[in-house]
């Protein structure tokens, strides 16, 4: 046989063209997927870098006068405490004199520095009596200066300390320790003192409502759709309303809460119970769609056995297929409350905007949620919350972290098998 | 309840035992109520919507809101200042929607796809099974958390390259929301379309590169045609989330009501203005309150219209191949 | 066999994971003939047809080794290019697999990806040619833009016919390509394989022995992954030298 082309099967000219296509293509896919993980990183990243500094704070050392003429021993209580740390600041620094300096002074310590040397004393009375030294919080703006925020070259009329505050501070005594109050505080207008624990409070017991009322709700309308009812009309009309409901926007959800739940049923405003309420209408679709496949993944035999032993529908279903399919029924609910947790929008428009100092007490006081607190600070103007803020983010962060690990490891472990 | 209809050797009873029909009859009733509970949210949605709305266009004529195009809904701060009469026109709200919503889709629709069809045709099983659960993670991530990330990092970055370049960028601009909210919405596009791509038969493949053609030639040329109808169905769904979406905008867009379709300056969006009437001190009944719920309504409606048309699109391109 | 064979395989062992799927299959096959693979379902087949234009590259677990050369060429050299060779053995598989584009377009689509034809009259005369050669051109010709997918089986499949030759391939493989298809379009494939190998090799797998007889002047019978023998079809049929060709051919395995 002759063969007019010998090396007809060698790559032709114009297929390196096309090989050079073929390899664009593909790079124009990694640098898709690299530029939206490289956002990801950097989003990450930049927010752990920033809230980092909010987990350590400033104390400043005082010697403060605690003979039993500014305190007296029976009556703790009533001493002034404030006038205390002021007199402390003032022995201090004799140079402070005009009005305008003392105040510029006082503002080094936090606002909170006399009750917690009140705090310090209750504790350990033993401390009456004689000068004492005792730890108390810097004002933000001392923290950010010794977090090097403040830049001290700048000059003084541009920088929210002045040349004499810095070099007070310079000659207290001060240190940098690890910051409890962010987790054990609630809001507060002043950046050193606000902690997050009334949001958490507020968020976790918006998500315990969320829970008691969709997780039932859920499961029983995912075990009637994929179980019981007939497949026509009516199971189709709900069909589509759970797979809309899972796409309308959640701000609409606040809507709802706001115009049925506040007015018509006039449940108290800005409550956990209402917020829960709100989340749990959006994470039901969620959680009836996971679960619906949990309960498709149990194969048929299971219930062909139980109803041939002579159980039920009910009883072969309760007893035997849901069980199977709990599972899949957590991870649906934990990946619901997950999606809840990170949730802003619905709660502003029930009044979960409020600015909450104390830890809530109950499901209908006032509350915030996480979220909410992040919200709130990132509108703050001070530099110092800033660090809040990225830090409340990522204790939330954290946390969905931990429910996502939680829900991967049950999906894992109890993935069915048959 | 199993002694009711135990069949001994007897007694052949083949009827149910009472007090088991009962207590199945009430189980069986108890799941009906609760699956009726997503139609009732439903309703309750439709109906408190359109209830407030309708209180809404008592005062201000529906045509004004659908067709004026100033938005300033300032009322009386104090019961003893004079009432301003607010203008409720919806445009400038909806074209800012628009303008935000599309930058984001700008951005998400190529970086989604290109992803879904590296991770659908070209990634190894291994690469697939850690990029997809990171890509994932940009859908978990709360999205006030994008909101600071736009409004604190962006936005400033943004209006220093525009400043560095002569151009003028306002702080809340929209192209820095619409930035952020592009790369929310990149896995909602990706992994719908990985599903979709991956839905087209094998036999495409096979003719395709049975003839000689190359992978990339292949997926331009058969697979993706092929997919367009799943893939479009996709990207109204991505675009019904953008337009939805909240604290992004709230964060970062800001409350101008700006005609506009420069992406550099301040715009503000129907679910931004939502928040803005209804955070703070709110008399109820006022037209201000009330314009909220009817931006909600047409919110709805709009979302509402994109979701149903995407999963009609998805579900017939399903039939197609199954 | 007086002229040089078109392809020689020798010695092909075909791996999927660890399982051996094909075991040292040695075979001629002339040009300008119809080779058919016979055998019982699981044997082979598919699997060696495929080796001919290096599908099994898209199996990830598909291991092949031996030879296999095509006008002397070893198809699994390393300098040998895949796209290249498939542009020149083309396939036709078992179910029909139209584009879901026009009938125009399925059949453009080879002679566009490879670069053969410039104009848009050359590329409208090559896919008439490849139409008419398919049979198709008269019931095809008022509907080009039409989908493909809107096509009858018979159709369908003879438009696959027609993708696969408008790239002018010196060899096109079928795998079982009548077998989706009712009485009536097979035998219309049937003539047009006899057509076809004026101007192709071809290597067509079939379930039926009757079609094999037909269509095919050579015929191959594997089992269990090995070739039991190959010869004329005519002594095939006849004459089987092995009691296994004889037991499938007189349906007593299969
Ligand atoms: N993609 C694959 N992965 C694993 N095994 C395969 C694959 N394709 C075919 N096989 C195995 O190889 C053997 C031959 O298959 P095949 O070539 O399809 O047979 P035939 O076409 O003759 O029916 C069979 O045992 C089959 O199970
Ligand atoms: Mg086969």
């Amino acid at each position: 046989m002759t063969n007019p082309d010998a090396n007809f099967l060698k790559g032709q000219k114009h297929l390196t063209r096309r090989y050079r296509a073929e390899q664009r293509f593909q790079w124009i896919g990694r640098i898709a997927i690299a530029a939206s993980l490289t956002f990801l990183v950097f989003m990450v990243a930049s927010i752990f870098w920033q809230g980092k500094g909010a987990l350590i704070t400033t104390k400043i050392a005082l010697t403060v006068d605690l003979s039993t003429e500014m305190i007296d021993p029976a009556n703790i209580k009533g001493a002034s405490f404030d006038k205390i740390i002021k007199l402390a600041l003032r022995t201090e620094f004799p140079e402070a004199t005009k009005r305008k300096q003392k105040k510029r002074l006082y503002a080094l310590v936090s606002s909170d520095a006399g009750f917690q040397l009140r705090d310090q004393i209750l504790e350990g009375p033993a401390l009456l009596g004689a000068d004492q030294t005792i730890w108390v919080s810097a004002s933000d703006d001392v923290d950010m200066l010794m977090k090097g925020h403040i830049d001290r070259n700048k000059p003084q009329n541009s920088r929210r300390l002045s040349d004499q505050q810095i070099s007070w501070i310079d000659a207290l005594l001060v240190k940098q320790v690890f910051n409890t109050g962010f987790f054990t505080n609630g809001d507060s207008r002043e950046p050193e003192l606000a902690g997050i624990l009334s949001a958490l409070v507020g968020s976790a017991l918006s998500l315990l409502i969320c829970f008691a009322l969709s997780f039932p709700i859920g499961i029983m309308s995912a075990i009637y759709l994929e179980e019981f009812a007939k497949k026509g009309r009516w199971s189709d009309l709900i069909e589509i309303n759970i797979n809309n409901l899972a796409a309308v926007p959640s701000i609409v959800f606040g809507l709802l809460g706001l115009s049925i739940f506040l007015n018509v049923f006039g449940l108290p405003r800005s409550s956990p119970l209402v917020g829960g309420m709100v989340l749990s209408l959006m994470t039901l679709p969620t959680i009836i769609i996971a679960a619906r496949a949990s309960l498709r993944a149990v194969p048929p035999s299971i219930r062909e056995a139980a109803l041939g032993m002579g159980a039920s529908p009910v009883q072969a279903t309760f007893h035997h297929v849901a069980p199977l399919a709990m599972p899949g029924f957590l991870t649906g609910t934990i990946v619901g409350m997950a999606q809840a947790l990170g949730e802003t929008a619905p709660l502003l428009m029930i009044g979960m905007v409020a600015f909450i100092v104390d830890i809530p007490g109950s499901i209908l006081e006032p509350a915030t949620a996480l979220p909410v607190q992040i919200f709130l600070w990132a509108d703050s103007p001070e530099r110092a919350f800033l660090e809040k803020t990225s830090a409340a983010i990522i204790v939330l962060l954290i946390f969905l972290v931990l429910m996502n690990i939680i829900a991967i490891i049950l999906r894992k472990k109890y993935e069915i098998r048959f | 309840m199993a002694s009711d209809n135990m069949n001994t050797a007897n007694s052949f009873n083949i009827t149910s035992g009472n007090r088991s029909k009962f207590t199945e009859t009430l189980v069986k009733a108890a799941m009906i109520l609760c699956s009726l509970v997503a139609v009732a949210v439903t309703i309750g949605i439709v109906l408190s919507l359109i209830f407030e709305a309708l209180e809404f266009f008592k005062r201000i004529p529906l045509s004004e809101f659908l067709f004026s195009t100033e938005w300033s809904p300032q009322t009386a701060l104090r019961s003893d200042q004079v009432a301003t009469e607010g203008k409720f026109g919806v445009i400038p709200l909806f074209t800012g929607t628009m303008l935000i919503s599309a930058i984001a889709m700008c951005v998400a629709t190529p970086l989604g796809l290109a992803s879904a069809v590296f991770l659908a045709e070209y990634a190894s099983k291994r690469t697939r099974d850690w990029v997809k659960p990171m890509l994932e993670i940009l859908a978990g991530i709360p999205t006030v958390v994008y909101g600071f990330f736009a409004a604190l990092t962006v936005a400033p970055f943004i209006r220093m390259t525009g400043g560095n370049v002569g151009l003028e960028v306002s702080s809340e601009s929209a192209l820095a929301a619409g930035l952020v909210m592009g790369i929310m919405i990149v896995p909602l596009i990706s992994s719908l379309s990985d599903d979709v791509i991956n839905a087209v038969p094998q036999a495409m493949r096979d003719a395709s590169l049975g003839l000689g053609a190359t992978h990339s030639e292949t997926v331009k040329q058969v697979i993706l045609p092929a997919a367009l109808p799943g893939i479009a169905g996709s990207l109204l769904l991505a675009a019904s989330r953008a337009i939805g979406e909240t604290m992004i905008v709230v964060m970062a867009a800001g409350l101008a009501a700006n005609l506009t379709a420069n992406p550099l300056e301040a715009v503000t969006t129907i679910t931004a203005q939502i928040v803005a009437l209804l955070t703070g001190d709110q008399e109820f009944d006022s037209a201000k309150t009330l314009s909220a719920f009817a931006l909600g309504l047409l919110l709805f409606i709009v979302t509402l219209a994109l979701n149903y048309l995407s999963l009609r699109i998805v579900k017939k391109y399903r039939e197609k191949y199954d | 066999m007086q002229k040089t064979p078109l392809i020689t395989a020798k010695d092909v062992d075909v791996f999927y994971g660890t399982k051996q799927a094909l075991d040292k299959i040695t075979l001629d096959i002339p040009e300008h003939k119809v080779t058919s693979l016979i055998g019982p379902s699981g044997c082979g087949k598919t699997t060696f047809l495929r080796c001919i234009n290096r599908m099994n590259d898209l199996v990830d677990i598909c291991r092949v080794e031996g030879q296999i050369e095509i006008a002397g060429q070893d198809i699994y050299a390393p300098e040998v290019d895949v796209v290249a060779l498939r542009a020149h053995v083309g396939m036709v598989f078992q179910k029909p697999n139209p584009f879901p584009k026009s009938i125009f377009d399925n059949v453009a689509y080879g002679p566009k990806i490879h670069g053969l034809v410039s104009t848009k009259s050359d590329m409208e005369e090559v896919v008439e040619w490849s139409l008419r050669k398919a049979g198709l051109w008269e019931e095809v010709k008022d509907r080009l833009n039409e989908t493909g997918t809107g096509l009858s089986g018979g159709q369908q499949q003879r438009l696959c016919i027609a993708r696969a030759i408008a790239v002018k391939p010196k060899v096109i493989l079928m795998d079982e390509p009548c077998s989706a298809l009712d009485p009536i379009a097979t035998a219309i494939i049937e003539e047009l394989i006899d057509e076809l190998r004026k101007k192709f090799t071809i290597i067509i797998v079939t379930h039926s022995m009757q079609q094999a007889a037909r269509v095919s002047q050579r015929t191959a019978f594997f089992h269990m992954g090995n070739l039991v023998e190959s010869g004329a079809t005519k002594t095939i049929f006849t004459s089987p030298q092995d009691e296994r060709t004889q037991n499938y051919i007189t349906g007593r395995i299969g």
